[in-house]
């Protein structure tokens, strides 16, 4: 058989390198680009940079003092352990919500729909005292659990919990619209293969829907990490035991200990960006598997 | 491998859930071993619909799909043991080329050895050596196209379906890929079973047509019968772009106006009749006299390459297309606006079954 020319010359790919400039349909690069430097800075930065500031009051012994005693040790463990669960339950249940959703057509579909976004607008405050009457000995679910002796409100499942309640939309949204837009003769492609049900979800959806499941997912990591206001209420708030960072650093506050609460927060805030931004670069891999260099 | 369907229909429901038209209906017709068959029709005909049917794509309302004799129409797309080839290729966009034609025998758990050396033959059989490890969107339209073919036909189905496999390409890429799989199918021998609603595709490519339209079958047949005797006018207006005609039989003459051709037989004397013409059915000569036997106007003269079409208005105010050869037309030495006679070589008389 001979050769088809054409294609051969189109499968040619550039060379590849670093660019800074893309030069695309719109223009105004460097405008743009300043623009989100000094946004991101004014916005995001800035206050950070205060906040080392403030820390920096401190010799870096005593930095080290508060930042490595005990309590403030525990309330990391606890802290990332929390958000970690949290956010893997997110990804998992979230993952089959969206699923529901995309491909699925039933009645009260539309009311499931808006019912996910509901965490995002609530106020955490409202949803910690909610979960708490709900969960805590006394309360309709918690009661039935205190039985067989197992406490949730006022003890880590409740945290978990409650932090799962605030992340559930961060993964279904992310997902959601993958799959919409998922061609169904992939499926259909890999059924006529030969391949079973497992085998197709694992082989070829679940590869495809990966990267967004992991952005939802760092989403639900990243604000079980910073959530306070559902938490006061149902943690108990033991030192040692169901105190996340954020509440450390508010009692710190309340004592009037500026500096420690800084140090803490610097710390926190130093784990949760190497955190994210390791998810971001596992990211950036799977994209770049499968990234169109042309 | 031959492949059967018997009185299949199949029905979508609408969104509001309420009966539609079938998609195909009362459907039967027979796909002879290492042959290629193409299923030829208007978007909407159903024929992606039948195809899906016999992958088990598609479960059918009622009806039978039989390969090679042996009713399969409960048998999961999955154990069927047919290749399917997609319209817009669904290929796996994170696997690369080889672990795309790989696909098929790993999740039937081939030893690694063997799927290595299959998957080695099937990139020299589709000429894509050396592009193993790119991935999907790194290729061409065309290039995907063929490693679609080979994923589909690593796994040595009986059956190749093939649904618009050129449809997205575009007309040059198309013409090669089509005697590219001319090619293929002489290599390989597996019963093919294409999707089509470009005529010159299933003329060109296929032993045999099964024409459908509105979810039934027309006509099944060599592309020779379904050109040369079309059983319905459907048939002879879809294939070869004929022009209608409408006449009378007077005798056994059918008069078209003041051209005439051989009637059918035992046609009525009077019945209203139907011709098809073909553009290159007809021969036009320069009136020597502008007024008085002229029979057509020349309206238009389009000149695609090496050919001319010439758009007629004939005195019945009916439109007729006409094609010759572009030194034909020079010879004749006409242009547009002249008046020209008109002759008609062959056309497909239809008689209609009621007379006025």
């Amino acid at each position: 058989m001979s050769a088809l020319p054409r294609d051969a010359a189109r499968t040619e790919a550039p060379p590849q390198s670093w660019r800074l400039r893309r030069s695309g349909l719109l223009p105004g690069f460097s405008f743009t680009f300043g623009f989100t430097l000094f946004y991101l800075g004014l916005i995001v930065l800035f206050p950070l940079a205060v906040l080392l500031l403030k820390a920096a009051q401190l010799s870096p012994s005593q930095i080290w003092g508060i930042v490595s005693e005990p309590r403030a040790l525990a309330a990391y463990r606890f802290s990332f352990g929390a958000s970690l669960t949290a956010a893997l339950l997110n990804a998992l249940f979230g993952l089959l919500v969206a699923w529901v959703l995309a491909r699925y057509r039933f009645p009260g579909k539309a009311l499931c729909d808006a019912l996910v976004d509901v965490p995002f607008a609530l106020p955490t405050a409202v949803a910690g005292i909610a979960l708490t009457s709900l969960l805590a000995p006394n309360g309709l679910i918690g009661r039935l659990f205190d039985a067989v002796g197992i406490q949730i409100a006022f003890a880590r499942p409740g945290v978990v919990i409650a932090l799962t309640f605030v992340g559930l939309p961060f993964v279904v949204r992310t997902v959601q619209p993958v799959l919409l837009e998922l061609d169904p003769a992939l499926e259909e492609a890999a059924a006529v293969l030969g391949a079973s049900r497992l085998q197709t979800f694992l082989r070829v959806l679940l590869p495809a829907i990966f990267p967004s499941l992991l952005t939802g997912f760092a989403l639900a990591f990243a604000r079980a990490l910073g959530e306070y206001g559902s938490i006061v209420f149902i943690s108990g708030n033991l030192p040692g035991k169901t105190e996340i960072v954020p509440l450390l650093i508010v009692t710190k506050l309340e004592q009037y200990d500026y500096a420690g609460a800084t140090a803490i927060a610097a710390v926190m805030l130093l784990l949760s960006f190497l955190l994210l931004l390791a998810i971001n670069l596992l990211q950036t891999r799977t994209r770049a598997a499968r990234a169109v260099r042309k | 491998m031959s492949v059967t369907v018997r009185n299949l229909t199949k029905r979508f429901t609408a969104s509001a859930g309420s009966p539609r038209a079938p998609a195909v209906a009362d459907a039967s017709f027979e796909a002879p071993d290492g042959a290629i068959t193409t299923l030829l029709g208007p978007s909407g005909s159903g024929k992606t619909t039948v195809l899906r049917a016999i992958a088990g794509l598609e479960q059918p309302d009622s009806g039978t799909i039989l390969l090679d004799g042996v009713d399969c129409t409960a048998i999961p797309a999955r154990r069927r043991g047919v290749g399917f080839v997609f319209q817009g290729y669904a290929l796996f966009a994170h696997m690369s080329v080889r672990d795309n034609i790989a696909f098929g025998l790993q999740v039937r758990k081939m030893p690694r050895k063997e799927i290595a050396e299959r998957v080695d033959e099937l990139l020299s059989l589709v000429q894509l050596e050396g592009l193993g490890a790119r991935y999907p969107k790194q290729l061409s339209g065309g290039q995907q196209q063929r490693v679609a073919f080979a994923r589909a036909l690593a796994t040595r189905p009986r059956v190749l379906l093939l649904d618009e496999p050129f449809g997205a390409l575009d007309a040059q890429v198309r013409v090669e890929l089509r005697s590219w799989l001319q090619r293929l199918h002489a290599q390989t021998h597996v019963t093919t079973l294409l999707v089509t609603h470009d005529q010159e595709e299933a003329l060109e490519l296929s032993q045999h047509v099964v024409l459908m339209r509105a979810g039934r079958i027309e006509q099944v047949g060599t592309p020779h019968d379904l050109y040369d005797h079309p059983s319905t006018p459907f048939v002879a207006s879809f294939i070869g772009g004929a022009t209608v005609l409408r006449g009378r039989v007077e005798g056994t003459r059918a008069a078209i106006g003041p051209l005439s051709v051989a009637a059918p037989d035992g046609a009525l004397e009077g019945a209203g009749l139907q011709a098809f013409v073909r553009p290159h059915d007809v021969r036009i000569a320069r009136a020597t006299d502008q007024s008085a036997v002229s029979l057509g106007k020349i309206e238009k003269l389009v000149r695609v390459g090496g050919f001319v079409k010439v758009e007629l208005r004939l005195p019945s105010g009916e439109a007729m297309t006409v094609q010759m050869a572009k030194t034909e037309l020079d010879a004749l030495g006409v242009a547009e606006g002249d008046r020209v006679l008109v002759d008609l070589l062959a056309a497909k008389v239809f008689v209609e079954d009621y007379s006025i």
